[in-house]
């Protein structure tokens, strides 16, 4: 069941609070496999952003007309075309990025996170909401994506958007960039992620605690 | 030619294995990596599924795609999934043992990225029929290995005094990175 | 995918035709199908014009600037510029043949892919068949470690040894090299690369030469 939202809250906690990647643990395959450079995020990250903004947008103007038997083809044939425009574009026009992305452009067709809003979201509700949650949802896959491939191009080539950061005396950590380093830097970030929940809990139980104690005295 | 298919085979298996070093098919490594059991079915469904999904991409790239390329996608994604929901109707009928050990499994590995990807991969590499076929097999004995090494070490993680903050998610990504590293050792395997 | 987001149970209700259910599909299909050749006309030339472009370059390189150059296909044993008008262009083998401005030819660029350390490496490289010296040498894809076997790619030193060099080439540590006319000093450290990009020279020559040198014979 739908729960009710504001317009903000449907912009805002696919950002941070629901973040697709980091809390849902979706779309892990992109977000493990093209994040060894800052560049190459950046591009996964427009191009899932646009796949997903354009497939909300068409699931949501058409939703009464989609029969509920057929829609998960419907959505697959809906995001398959705007992942085949995407692939061909980039191709025409950065082909670099799109050579150091290969299939995983048009891998962005079994995203979890794409199909997962059109299910839960965009196809039971009004164009402008389904197109704010496209918004945050894209934002939020998008600032896991610059984590993950900023933690690893950092480390792993000692620059940042190619830019070099330590001078030439730094030996890279090759690791990062390589397979090993994806799991590793996604495992280290979501270590830092439970850790840093913890703390609010447990500062948020202190300062309980402390409240009733001044109860008590009062 | 077998060398050339054994590379292919011992390739996606091991050397760039799907899961360790592609990063496809994460979900069922993360979500059903729990129990050695479920994970040798799994894989076996996936090697299933593979195999299916080889021929079906084999056959829309030498037969349909060649006159219209940007169809690659929609088509393979639907035909993929009509073919394996055709295939699981069949073996139901013929074998309900299979069926029910393959079961559940299927339908859920069609979306799965590792299926799609392989199709993708063999495209891109040209692959005719025999080396479509050694690389889907490669591909799921790679999964299947990569599923059953995590599961055996997630029961006996169960076990163990994992520290409050690892546990979840956060043990399992990095216990895979360190099988991932493992796996680097492979490199260089079979080169000229 | 998670089972979350398996498909629910479709919805009871009013029952819907097949014709619909039908109609719907098709309509969509109609229309992806339409904007994907729209985009796909337009987005082509581009494509093409980029492939044209890394052949150019790549071909420029390794035979050190041809003025121009001829596309010949394998086809029984033999070279042929014009190969029947039934055979399969894209999937025929294809070498270049280069020419000075003079018009004289200035060597053959050779494609060629075999595995090395992680996956299958890819090069170009100029040949002369006449000297039987390769020209120039250029990694045109390769998924080697980063900082080791990408130097096959990466090391001037290392691209630069092709230059000259006679073949069937034989790859040596740089301690134990004679100067011999071919040896290449492999990189240490990725020694199984460069053997790799050396073997794949070689095996393409061994095939390949005799068709060349023919080739270049029956031309004068």
């Amino acid at each position: 069941m739908p729960r009710k939202t504001t317009p903000r809250q449907d912009l805002t906690r696919g950002v941070w609070r629901e973040n697709p990647v980091l809390i849902q643990m979706l779309g892990l395959c992109p977000a493990l496999a093209v994040t060894n450079t800052v560049v190459n995020a950046i591009a996964m990250g427009l191009a899932t952003f646009f796949v997903l903004f354009f497939s909300s947008l068409l699931v949501a103007t058409f939703k009464r007309l989609i029969p509920s038997e057929v829609r998960i083809s419907a959505y697959i044939l809906i995001i398959a075309t705007f992942v085949t425009i995407v692939d061909m574009t980039l191709e025409a026009v950065v082909p670099e990025i799109h050579k150091a992305l290969g299939a995983f452009i048009a891998l962005i067709v079994v995203n979890c996170i794409i199909l997962g809003r059109q299910e839960a979201f965009a196809s039971k509700n009004t164009v402008p909401r389904a197109l704010l949650d496209a918004v945050g949802t894209g934002f939020g896959f998008i600032i896991a994506l610059l984590l993950m491939g900023g933690i690893r191009e950092i480390f792993g080539y000692g620059s940042f958007l190619g830019f070099p950061l330590f001078g030439a005396n730094y030996e890279p950590w090759i690791i990062f960039i390589l397979p090993p380093g994806g799991f590793f830097t996604i495992g280290f970030i979501l270590l830092a992620l439970n850790w840093w929940q913890r703390r609010q809990e447990e500062r948020a139980k202190a300062a309980e605690l402390a409240e009733v104690a001044v109860g008590r005295a009062a | 030619m077998m060398g050339n298919l054994l590379w292919i085979f011992v390739s996606a298996m091991v050397v760039n294995n799907f899961t360790l070093a592609y990063f496809l098919g994460l979900c069922p490594f993360m979500g059903v990596s729990g129990k050695i059991y479920t994970a040798l079915r799994m894989g076996a469904a996936n090697i299933f599924v593979l195999t299916v999904a080889s021929l079906c991409a084999w056959f829309l790239n030498t037969v349909i795609l060649p006159h219209a390329p940007f169809l690659r996608l929609i088509s393979f994604i639907l035909v993929i999934a009509s073919a394996v929901q055709i295939t699981e109707m069949v073996i139901k009928k013929v074998s309900p043992a299979l069926f029910r050990a393959l079961g559940i499994y299927l339908p859920l590995i069609t979306t799965n990225c590792a299926i799609l990807g392989m199709a993708l991969f063999q495209t891109n590499r040209g692959y005719g029929f025999l080396e479509g076929i050694f690389f889907a097999w490669g591909a799921g004995a790679g999964l299947t290995l990569a599923l059953v090494l995590m599961a055996s070490i997630r029961e006996t993680l169960e076990l163990a005094n994992v520290p409050e903050v690892a546990k979840g998610n956060a043990i399992v990504f990095l216990i895979a990175g360190m099988l991932s590293l493992a796996f680097m050792g492979f490199a260089g395997l079979l080169s000229s | 995918m998670s089972p979350r987001k398996l498909p629910q149970a479709p919805q009871k209700g009013a029952e819907v035709s097949a014709w619909r259910l039908l109609a719907t599909l098709g309509g969509a299909g109609a229309l992806a199908g339409f904007l994907l050749v729209f985009v796909y006309q337009v987005t082509q030339p581009a494509i093409q014009a980029y492939k044209a472009k890394v052949l150019r370059e790549s071909i420029q390189e390794v035979l050190k600037g041809p003025a121009r150059w001829d596309t010949l296909y394998v086809l029984d044993d033999a070279l042929t510029p014009a190969p029947p008008a039934d055979a399969n262009l894209a999937t025929l083998e294809r070498v270049f043949l280069g020419y000075d401005e003079a018009g004289d030819p200035m060597g053959f660029a050779i494609t060629g892919a075999e595995p090395g350390y992680q996956d299958i490496i890819e090069l170009i490289f100029g040949y002369d068949a006449e000297s039987q010296l390769v020209l120039g040498m250029k990694v045109l894809s390769m998924k080697e470690t980063p900082g080791l076997g990408d130097k096959i790619e990466k090391d001037s030193a290392f691209v630069a040894e092709f230059e000259g060099v006679s073949t069937p080439i034989a790859g040596v540590k740089p301690t134990r090299a004679t100067g011999a006319a071919n040896e290449v000093d492999m990189i240490s450290g990725a020694t199984i690369s460069s053997r790799t990009v050396i073997a794949i020279i070689n095996h393409k020559l061994e095939r390949l030469g005799p068709m060349l040198q023919r080739y270049m014979e029956e031309r004068t």
